[in-house]
């Protein structure tokens, strides 16, 4: 008798539970979209934002750039200008994640917790790279302009300090998720640190490792435009000169071929990807 | 050295079991440790050109005679009066602060409207959810966008909006789309199938299925994409005030280096940027734990 009744109890709480858990929910989802409502308004208003006038912003935007960023011919003479600077900065991609992802690398296994020794050290490494992943680039290109001036390695050396921090923490996170099991069973063995790199750590990790260094690529295209703007370097300080200059029809040029690279690179790194997981 | 140890015990941490059939025998008749598989080789041959690649693009970089050693000891000269002799002299700390603010408000913004747009347009390119031709476009558009640098959108939309927080916003927002769509598409994907198929099959039409049983299953997965890309479109912000004018504390940035060429200044600056962005890495990092 008192165990039906038991059971009759805990069935009418489930009941009287399930009304409760949607209020709960619906109560929960309200008091979040009432506080991203109250940023949104209260940094509309510190900034001078206005969501209308954004929006109505956008087909005019469209509108002019259907008129104007469209390129002529006098656009297309100077292509031979505009890809010499796209293949720079293609190259320039290239070479700062290479050489930053090497670095990261090394930085990584002593960053890792799988493969890092003692304590201190591996904490020292995750602070470095966490300051050069968030010195803003910005600051890294003005800084160095200083001394290199409108040099390409300006950039290099901008992009190369942020790609380093950045890749750094990446690579420590794929180090400790895919190595942990199997640097285990190599110490077990007793192989010592350099078998346990090469034969565990590098086998197992390479294709996250990859991954990473792909979007990298990718993501510098992008950041070189940047740091070329506020330097006069590379494709960015093509694309600043016209604009500047009101000939939008060279300058969309410098965009569309920007736009051409960078699907480029996406598909092939789509491609590798595929291949490798 | 990385490309021969690529391919060296492939078989730790799986299963042993999958590759016994499999077993490969070099013409000695010797067990093959090397894994000849799709995945090593194009491992390898990625890794070859990306190193020819680096190869070639030192040597063809135009150095325009720069005395490299000179270069570099005033490069660490300045590195130590940005980072250990930081000074305020044409901000106050509490203006500084306020740019700081205002940057942050300008990243949340463009990360509202992102996400406000990506979750209509992942929904309409999640393939459990759209159909096939209309998420091909949707991706397609969404490619398109992404491949163009936040700075060109910034600057493009101030041609016809002005320089100021409208342009920054919509162009930040830009990418932010891109991104995000992409992201929710991936975890409305993730979703369990039952769960869409039981809502379809008791007669739910697309909304009741969205509310009822996306967003509940996804909303925590999309709350921590999204704060990762506001952390993003924070850093953006800065480097737009930079390069584009768009105000906040990147501007100040700006005008400390390039104008007033105040090192000790952009020190300051640069340390009130660093705190704010670990501030906003450690939040970030502390929801994605919760999420996972």
């Amino acid at each position: 008798m008192e165990k039906a009744q038991d059971q009759m109890e805990k069935q009418q709480g489930c009941a009287k539970g399930t009304p409760d858990f949607f209020r709960k929910r619906r109560r929960t989802d309200l008091l979040f979209a009432a506080c991203v409502l109250g940023l949104f308004v209260f940094s509309s208003a510190l900034t001078g934002f206005s969501l209308a006038d954004g929006i109505s912003s956008i087909p005019r935007a469209l509108v002019w750039m259907g008129q104007n960023l469209i390129p002529d011919e006098q656009a297309l003479t100077r292509l031979p200008k505009v890809l010499s600077r796209l293949y720079e900065t293609a190259m320039l991609s290239v070479a700062v994640t290479v050489l930053a992802a090497v670095l990261a690398f090394l930085f990584s296994l002593a960053g890792s917790k799988t493969t890092g020794r003692g304590r201190l050290f591996p904490r020292l490494v995750r602070i470095v790279a966490a300051f050069f992943r968030n010195v803003p680039d910005v600051v890294w290109s003005i800084l160095l302009m200083f001394s290199f001036g409108q040099n390409i390695l300006t950039g290099f050396f901008a992009l190369f300090f942020t790609t380093f921090g950045l890749l750094t923490r990446a690579f420590i996170e794929t180090v400790d998720e895919v190595s942990a099991s199997c640097v285990e069973a190599l110490t077990s063995t007793g192989a010592s640190f350099f078998p346990i790199v090469f034969q565990g750590v590098i086998p197992s990790a390479m294709s996250g490792l990859m991954t990473w260094i792909l979007y990298m690529i990718e993501t510098n295209i992008r950041s070189s435009t940047l740091i070329g703007i506020l330097t006069g370097t590379g494709i960015g300080y093509l694309f600043d000169l016209y604009y500047k200059r009101l000939e939008y029809p060279t300058a969309s040029l410098v965009v569309l071929s920007i736009v051409v690279l960078v699907l480029l690179i996406e598909t092939i790194s789509n491609r590798v990807r595929r291949a490798i997981l | 050295m990385m490309n021969e140890a690529a391919g060296n015990g492939v078989f730790l941490g799986m299963d042993p079991a999958r590759y016994l059939g499999k077993m490969e025998k070099s013409r000695k008749g010797s067990i093959r440790i090397k894994s000849k598989s799709r995945s090593n080789v194009t491992v390898r041959l990625v890794w070859i050109v990306l190193i020819l690649l680096t190869v070639l693009a030192f040597a063809t970089f135009r150095y325009k005679q720069i005395d490299l050693t000179e270069a570099v000891q005033s490069t660490f000269h300045n590195i130590g009066t940005v980072f250990f002799q930081p000074e305020l002299t044409y901000d106050t700390f509490g203006g500084a602060l306020y740019q700081l603010l205002i940057t942050f408000c300008l990243g949340a913004l463009s990360t509202g409207i992102g996400a406000a747009a990506a979750l209509f347009l992942s929904l309409l390119c999640a393939k459990n959810m759209a159909n096939s031709k209309v998420a091909a476009v949707v991706k397609g558009f969404v490619a398109v966008i992404r491949a163009v640098p936040t700075v060109l959108w910034v600057l493009i939309f101030a041609v016809s909006a002005g320089l100021g927080s409208v342009a920054a916003v919509i162009g930040l927002s830009f990418h932010s789309i891109s991104y995000l769509t992409k992201c929710y598409a991936e975890s409305i994907e993730e979703m369990e199938a039952g769960t869409i198929e039981a809502l379809k099959a008791s007669g739910a039409n697309f909304w009741q299925i969205v509310f009822q049983a996306v967003w509940p299953a996804t909303a925590s997965y999309m709350v921590a994409w999204t704060f990762m890309r506001f952390e993003i479109n924070f850093t953006n912000a800065v480097a737009m005030g930079a390069a584009a004018g768009a105000g906040g504390i990147g501007y100040n940035v700006f005008m400390a280096g390039s104008f007033y060429l105040d090192l000790h200044e952009m020190g300051f600056l640069t340390y009130m940027i660093v705190i704010a962005v670990i501030l906003l890495e450690t939040v970030s990092t502390k929801i994605k734990a919760k999420v996972k």
